[in-house]
């Protein structure tokens, strides 16, 4: 019996914050409740790491596979497993906690112990998520998800968190209820076939012909539950308002984290499940993506708020990530994976840097900063890296990931990656004008002059995440391999399938009435 | 001796009923006396009997039957009946309630609610309709200072014998088209000639849908219970709001499901038509509340309405789901009435919204709680609710009624939005008044534990209920 370290990384988030709720919430125990926190976190982003020095890169199977009955009656197994696609967003997800919880070290005191409970208990949550093999347990994980994330930006949120964090709440459940009753319909479906076995389990699932007409309507009820949350125009409004108002923790996991679980799922579920459906409906997505990336961005260059803009350029990044998924070819969504992980880095790099400022001048408005290059030199220095990362210039992360993604749309649809091309070019536009604002210039305000400049906590909030922007844009080769066999086992599952029935007669798909 | 054997549990719990009725005759004035405990007793004799009686089964005169079905609507019942008395304590100190009639009147309720629960005869199913509805009509008024309590409990006690008499006369019409009043009779009497339905037969179905109707809140007969619920002291609200329902659902499933199956293309249009109304009017009403109680009321009216989906559907997933949904929805909804009712101060109620402004900053636990009761009514893994909406769902989807599947969870995404209101207020919101909250007792305290503890159980673990509740089908379908 092997060490079930799937499971731990479920399981440890949550002894620690049931650990937590047995200390007093008291000021003296503050160091002793954060040391706790940030103990299992980096625990937790260990094992990760470990995982990924275990996991075999050549193979495209799920590995570290774990499972055991859970409801039998409906066959609903506890199934886990990563592949090469989920592995790294374990990974991402173990290493951007301990820096949220890091970053919430000086400006977070009010009820302390609960916000770490709520970080560790959506880490959790997040594990499971990018884990799950089995579509019950995947939902259960993903509107599990939700309740830490709302406590996260009601409680600690800035002035309009209520709004925001019921907004967000509502948001996403409104999508994924029909995703439950499609998750049902299908598990029916599965037992109306040869064997009769009523199941979630998604390796089943994945070998089941689902009926053209029926898969249209499933693959818009997933389409729409993970549109909401990645989130792609014209769903995206619920973001904006839940990144600005949430604390600077909170708007890091869920731009690092979250917002990869609406792209997660089209790439692991809405796409092979449903191929044909998919195949159909790629180029609206696609569309939709595309409109997204350039609406993003031009939004994101009017705001005169900084984490608004931030927000909004995710609206445009995530928009790549659609893309390279619709595009289906091997370039485009190994493109899309890696994005992930590169928007993960750069935009929660982001968001940190803006809550550092924030913290030290308690806004966040563009016009109140200016000339911060003299004050505060080395914190400039990092936020320059990191507005480099998010654009993709060549040599750090970003770079990789959009070339990919509009290499594979330009073999997919030259069009489509002549204008996705075009928000490359607005995303420098926005990011170096802002960049430009705060930090070049004559010190305009009094309060600028006299910041204090980056202290030992925030290095060792930052450094790592400078460290692998750099080293995600040098050696990208050491990312893309083990993504690259789950990768050509997801394009061949999707295309085989929906040209198995093109060839066989039907050769135009139509939407069923 | 053997023909009563199926009727021993409601006896524990009429007998531990009329003990507290003669304490109460005999009690000093200002003579604390331990009533309460002697419900206790009577509920665990009446667990112990179920026990005895879950394997083999036992039927009393032909018309009271202890089948497995039966047993679990009495298990959830109990349930019911031992937090309810663990809650209603500090109540009934607070407002100075006549102590004994009190409980008797909650044993009796429960009796009833027990034997309408097994019974296998119409005009038994009537006589347990009216023992537990005089009980609860009672006790909805018991606070008789209180305004509220006496139109709330006049509202549900006229318009409650009206339905009543619709129920009564449905009765009557069954009788005389089939000459029986038993369930299996009129169910294969029904089968011989389904075939067209004469209006007679119409007549009766609808008569009787619209006595259950009243008695499970459902659109458009759910009018008295806001008004009820909000007039009956919280421990009150949260008795009636599950075993009521508990109950009615239990003589529903036996009616409709068995005895009128074979009409079933004439009534589950209409069953449909009330379903969706039921669903959507509660969790739309619901969001204007700003007392929590009215707003729980539509949320129950709510609740109904996920019932009478599974009924709807009434595949073996939906019958069993419709008894792990009454099982979770006793568990939260009570919970959640558990924590009104410690909140409730002689001279403040602390009912409206907005009272539960930073309640978890002068008391955690309690805001703790709450929000898990909450957020399982609303639906969240990994709490009960979640587990029992799903259930109900998929007996829909299996059994293709996809268009009420989709109004299912989109009104509880709409109830979310109420539901996350209060949380809101709990924990986001703060005042320089916040609500005075009286010492919470310890057996309320407990209570409210064992509930939150149950609902953990029964989202995460429900695998050994879920199996209880398919067999229970399995007995009389």
């Amino acid at each position: 019996m092997n060490f079930p370290i799937l499971t731990s990384l479920i399981a440890l988030p949550i002894a620690g914050a049931v650990l937590l709720l047995f200390i007093r919430d008291e000021e003296r125990n503050e160091p002793l409740i954060r040391n706790i926190a940030l103990i299992v976190s980096v625990l937790v982003f260990a094992e990760t790491l470990l995982l990924w020095t275990r996991f075999n890169p050549a193979s495209a199977d799920f590995q570290f596979v774990e499972r055991h009955a859970w409801i039998p009656a409906f066959g609903i197994d506890y199934f886990v497993g990563v592949d090469g696609i989920s592995l790294l967003l374990l990974v991402l997800t173990g290493f951007l906690t301990p820096i949220a919880l890091l970053s919430s070290w000086e400006s977070v005191h009010k009820r302390l112990k609960m916000f770490c409970v709520f970080i560790l208990l959506l880490e959790s949550a997040m594990m499971g998520v990018f884990v799950s093999l089995d579509l019950f347990l995947f939902y259960v994980f993903w509107d599990a998800m939700l309740v830490p994330m709302y406590f996260l930006i009601g409680i600690w949120g800035y002035d309009r968190r209520i709004y925001a964090a019921v907004k967000f709440i509502l948001y996403t459940m409104a999508g994924s209820v029909l995703m439950l009753l499609a998750i049902l319909g299908l598990a029916y479906l599965h037992s109306q076939g040869t064997t009769g076995e009523y199941t979630f389990d998604l390796l089943k699932l994945y070998a089941m012909d689902v009926p053209r007409s029926q898969q249209f309507w499933f693959f818009l009820a997933f389409a729409l539950a993970f549109a909401i949350k990645v989130p792609l125009f014209p769903f995206h409004t619920w973001l904006p308002d839940a990144h600005v108002e949430a604390p600077t923790a909170g708007s890091v996991i869920l731009a690092g984290v979250l917002l990869k679980m609406g792209t997660y799922g089209l790439v692991r579920f809405a796409f092979p499940l449903f191929p044909e459906a998919a195949s159909f409906f790629a180029p609206y997505l696609a569309g939709l993506a595309v409109i997204g990336i350039i609406y993003g961005a031009l939004v994101a260059m009017v705001q005169p708020d900084m984490k608004k803009l931030v927000a909004y350029s995710s609206v445009s990044h995530l928009g790549f990530v659609v893309l390279g998924i619709a595009a289906m070819n091997t370039q485009g969504v190994q493109g899309a994976v890696y994005q992930m992980l590169n928007h993960g880095v750069s935009t929660g790099g982001l968001f940190l840097i803006v809550g550092m400022l924030s913290d030290r001048r308690h806004t966040r408005l563009i016009s109140e900063y200016g000339g911060l290059k003299n004050v505060v030199p080395r914190l400039v220095a990092v936020f320059f890296l990191i507005t480099l990362s998010s654009i993709g210039l060549p040599g750090l992360n970003g770079f990789v990931g959009e070339f990919l993604i509009l290499l594979g749309a330009f073999r997919w649809d030259p069009r489509l990656a002549a204008l996705a091309a075009t928000g490359v070019i607005l995303s420098a536009t926005y990011m170096l004008w802002m960049f430009q604002r705060v930090n070049y210039g004559p010190v305009t305000d009094e309060k600028n002059a006299k910041l204090p400049d980056l202290q030992p906590r925030e290095w060792l909030v930052i450094a790592p995440i400078v460290a692998i922007a750099i080293l995600m844009g040098i050696f990208p080769n050491l990312f893309l391999k083990p993504i690259e066999p789950s990768v050509n086992r997801l394009i061949g599952q999707v295309s085989q399938r929906s040209s198995q029935r093109l060839q066989a007669g039907n050769s135009e798909l139509r939407i069923p009435n | 001796m053997s023909s009563f054997n199926a009727i021993v549990p409601m006896s524990c719990v009429t007998a531990a009923a009329i003990a507290a009725m003669i304490a109460e005759a005999f009690r000093a004035p200002g003579e604390r006396m331990p009533i309460g405990p002697l419900g206790a007793i009577g509920l665990a004799g009446a667990a112990i009997s179920s026990v005895l009686l879950w394997k083999d089964g036992a039927s009393s005169f032909g018309v009271v039957v202890a089948d497995k079905f039966g047993l679990f609507v009495t298990f959830i019942l109990i349930i019911v009946g031992v937090l309810s008395l663990a809650i209603s304590e500090p109540t009934i100190d607070r407002e100075r309630l006549p102590r004994g009639e009190y409980y008797a009147l909650m044993l009796f309720a429960l009796a009833g609610m027990m034997l309408m629960a097994t019974a296998t005869d119409l005009l038994i199913i009537f006589l347990a309709l009216e023992v537990l509805s005089l009980a609860v009509y009672v006790l909805t008024g018991i606070r008789r200072d209180h305004a509220l309590a006496s139109e709330g409990a006049l509202k549900y006690f006229l318009l409650g014998a009206f339905s009543s008499a619709f129920f009564l006369y449905g009765i009557a019409f069954t009788y005389g088209l089939t000459g029986s009043t038993r369930l299996d009779r009129i169910g294969s009497l029904m089968a011989a000639q389904a075939m067209a339905p004469t209006p007679m037969q119409l007549l009766a179905v609808g008569l009787l849908l619209v006595g259950f109707a009243f008695k499970v809140s459902a659109v458009p007969f759910h009018m008295w219970t806001p008004d009820a619920y909000e007039a009956a002291p919280p421990a009150i609200t949260g008795f009636m709001s599950t075993g009521v329902k508990a109950a009615a659902f239990a003589a529903f499933v036996r009616v409709f499901l068995a005895a009128f199956e074979p009409l079933r293309p004439s009534w589950s249009p209409i069953l449909w038509i009330v379903a969706a109304a039921t669903m959507i009017v509660g969790t739309v009403v619901g969001v204007s509340q700003s007392s929590v109680k009215r707003m729980l009321a539509y949320s129950s009216i709510a609740h109904g309405g996920y019932l009478l989906l599974a009924l709807l559907a009434a595949n073996d997933v939906g019958k069993a789901a419709v008894l792990f949904y009454l099982l979770t929805y006793a568990v939260t909804n009570i919970g959640a009435f558990g924590v009104i009712s410690v909140l409730e101060n002689t001279d403040q109620p602390n009912d409206r919204v907005r009272d539960y402004a930073g309640l978890w900053y002068t008391h955690p636990a309690l805001a703790a709680l709450m929000t898990i009761f909450l957020l399982s009514l609303g639906g969240f893994p990994p709490m009960a609710g979640f587990i029992a909406k799903w259930y109900v769902f998929s007996a829909a989807v299996k059994r293709g009624y996809t268009g009420l599947a989709i109004i299912g969870v989109l009104t509880s995404v709409v109830s979310v939005f109420f539901y996350l209101r209060i949380i809101v207020m709990m924990y986001m919101t703060t005042t320089d008044t916040p609500a005075r909250v009286p010492p919470i007792p310890r057996m309320a305290g407990l209570a409210l534990i064992v509930s939150a503890i149950l609902v953990f159980y029964l989202g995460i673990l429900p695998t050994r209920v879920l199996d209880w509740a398919a067999a229970s089908i399995a007995t009389i379908f």
